[in-house]
């Protein structure tokens, strides 16, 4: 369970990212963080795997805060996925890649090469075994990069804008890849601007706006909420946007799903016949 | 990387920050040539002193302190070996008679050391004064009106320009390094030094690939289409200008006068009198 109480931060550069932030993750939950660029998304997951520490208040993991504990430590529970793949990517085949964190933690070689293959495996790169990280497209290093945070296993999962950069295809695959790993009971934290990826994994969402949380609720309450979305200076999933605007027709107005929308329009259409 | 956070340069109107950068640069040079000019501590501590009227003139005193910081590691290291030679071989050091053994010849030494350290904290302080008070553009400006070629002068201020996004990419790549279980701290001196791979390798590959991408990008914008480029703004001397001149000019004369017909005396000697 990760907990954040009243967390404030503030850049050595003096410039104040976090203004007292409240929130509990629990244990095999889906949250996703969304708002607009520079509201403090990124610079909050940062703290649950204490590669920020707090200028004020305090994060605690399963009850441990975050001060007391190296990165290192952390990070055998928190994996944590990087926005930009190439900011990890260094080893001269996607094998080495993904066991240099198991090095780092101290697997023993069989467990290693185990979890290697679990995790090539996992990931649908298994082809790319021995091929140089560099050579491979955007989509493909993003799986490389995932990989190799899923290797160890960690109990809590952090996405840094897991959808960029990732055709339809690839970003469907990825969002049943997550729901999946939220099934086996793993917490999923999303970091992301995608409406339309948040509407149809529908977790618990937090809005962030300069630095505190606007709101927080599931994304069908949320995001159906045309006041605070336009706050957090995102828009409303498509369907809810014609839900929205047919409000008139005596339409419910917090519709995300498209299968739940059709459901909904065909009864009416029905109806009228 | 606090280092780098003193090569930053940040817009702001001062008497320093609107000296002409030729200038500028002409007397950073001097206080460059003063510092490798003499080796006993007693001058470099006077010439440690000239940089800090403008720094404070310039009002970037915290950021200068910053880049002195940052530099304080390379210091160190500077440090440890000049003592470590001057003992094991002092005959490299004119002034130890071998083997080292009185109290005034490890006083002689640390003296020794110390200078040493100081002219690199000199040159330290005099660049970062410099590039903290000179925008790159200004920069580039000077260089073009020295009858440099346009290529050159582009590729150096593009350098210059690029160091703080290197900076913060560098901080990026740490973190997700970190975030895989990588302990920079950990691990006797070899390690330490490997466990920088990691970072490095990611570092210069995404260099890399942005030049490429700012090559292409400068190409289908006309890069080099005009032969003789005009500028907007053209650099003009004042008379802050001139009397920096001047000032420069009476500072080496008298710096060669002392080095010629002045034996400056050691700490060592005028402590034991």
């Amino acid at each position: 369970m990760i907990e954040a109480k009243d967390l404030h931060f503030t850049y050595p550069t003096g410039l104040e990212a976090l203004k007292g932030i409240n929130l509990t993750v629990d244990d095999g939950e889906f949250l996703a963080v969304m708002g607009q660029n520079g509201a403090g998304k990124t610079t909050l997951v940062k703290h649950f795997n204490g590669l920020l520490k707090p200028t004020t208040g305090e994060v605690l993991v399963d009850g441990v805060s975050t001060r007391d504990v190296s990165v290192a430590k952390l990070s055998r529970n928190v994996g944590f996925v990087f926005q930009n793949p190439d900011h990890q990517l260094f080893s001269e085949t996607v094998e080495d890649e993904i066991a240099f964190a198991l090095k780092n933690f101290g697997f023993e070689e069989a467990v290693i090469k185990k979890q290697v293959d679990w995790a090539l495996n996992l990931l649908d790169i298994t082809q790319y075994r021995k091929t140089s990280p560099f050579m491979l497209s955007g989509g493909e290093r993003k799986r490389v990069a995932l990989a190799s945070i899923l290797a160890w296993d960690p109990k809590v999962i952090i996405l840094d804008e897991p959808t960029i950069g990732q055709d339809h295809q690839q970003k469907e695959k990825l969002q049943q890849f997550i729901l999946q790993l939220n099934a086996q009971k793993k917490t999923v934290v999303v970091v992301t601007h995608d409406v339309e990826f948040v509407a149809e994994c529908n977790p618990r969402v937090i809005l962030m706006s300069q630095g505190k949380i606007l709101a927080e609720g599931i994304a069908e309450k949320v995001l159906t909420n045309p006041k605070l979305v336009a706050q957090a200076s995102i828009v409303p999933p498509q369907i809810t946007q014609i839900f929205l605007e047919l409000a008139d027709l005596g339409l419910p107005t917090d519709v995300i799903d498209v299968h739940e929308a059709t459901k909904i329009l065909l009864g009416r259409l029905r109806e009228r016949q | 990387m606090s280092v780098f956070e003193g090569f930053k340069f940040r817009k702001v109107s001062s008497v320093v920050h609107n000296l002409d950068p030729r200038i500028k640069f002409f007397f950073v040079c001097i206080l460059f040539v003063m510092a490798i000019m003499f080796t006993k501590l007693l001058a470099l501590v006077v010439l440690f002193f000239i940089p800090l009227p403008f720094v404070f003139m310039a009002r970037v005193n915290r950021q200068w302190l910053r880049s002195l910081r940052g530099a304080a590691l390379f210091a160190i290291f500077i440090f440890a070996t000049n003592i470590l030679v001057g003992y094991f071989y002092p005959g490299s050091n004119k002034q130890i008679i071998p083997p080292v053994d009185t109290t005034t010849e490890y006083l002689i030494l640390l003296e020794y050391a110390s200078a040493m350290t100081l002219r690199f904290v000199v040159l330290i302080a005099s660049f970062s004064m410099f590039f903290l008070t000179t925008s790159p553009d200004h920069l580039g400006l000077a260089l073009q009106q020295s009858h440099i070629p346009y290529e050159f002068c582009f590729a150096f201020t593009t350098a210059v320009r690029f160091v703080p996004v290197l900076a913060d990419e560098a901080q990026t790549i740490m973190d997700a390094q970190k975030a895989r279980g990588l302990e920079l701290e950990r691990g006797n001196f070899l390690k330490r030094v490997r466990n920088y791979i990691p970072i490095l390798i990611p570092l210069i590959v995404n260099a890399i690939r942005r030049s490429l991408e700012l090559a292409e990008a400068m190409e289908s914008r006309a890069w080099g289409a005009s032969e003789k480029r005009t500028n907007l703004y053209t650099l003009k001397l004042r008379r802050a200008d001139y009397i920096l001149v001047v000032v420069s000019v009476l500072m080496l004369a008298l710096a060669v006068y002392v080095w010629l017909y002045v034996s400056i005396p050691s700490l060592t000697a005028l402590l034991s009198l």
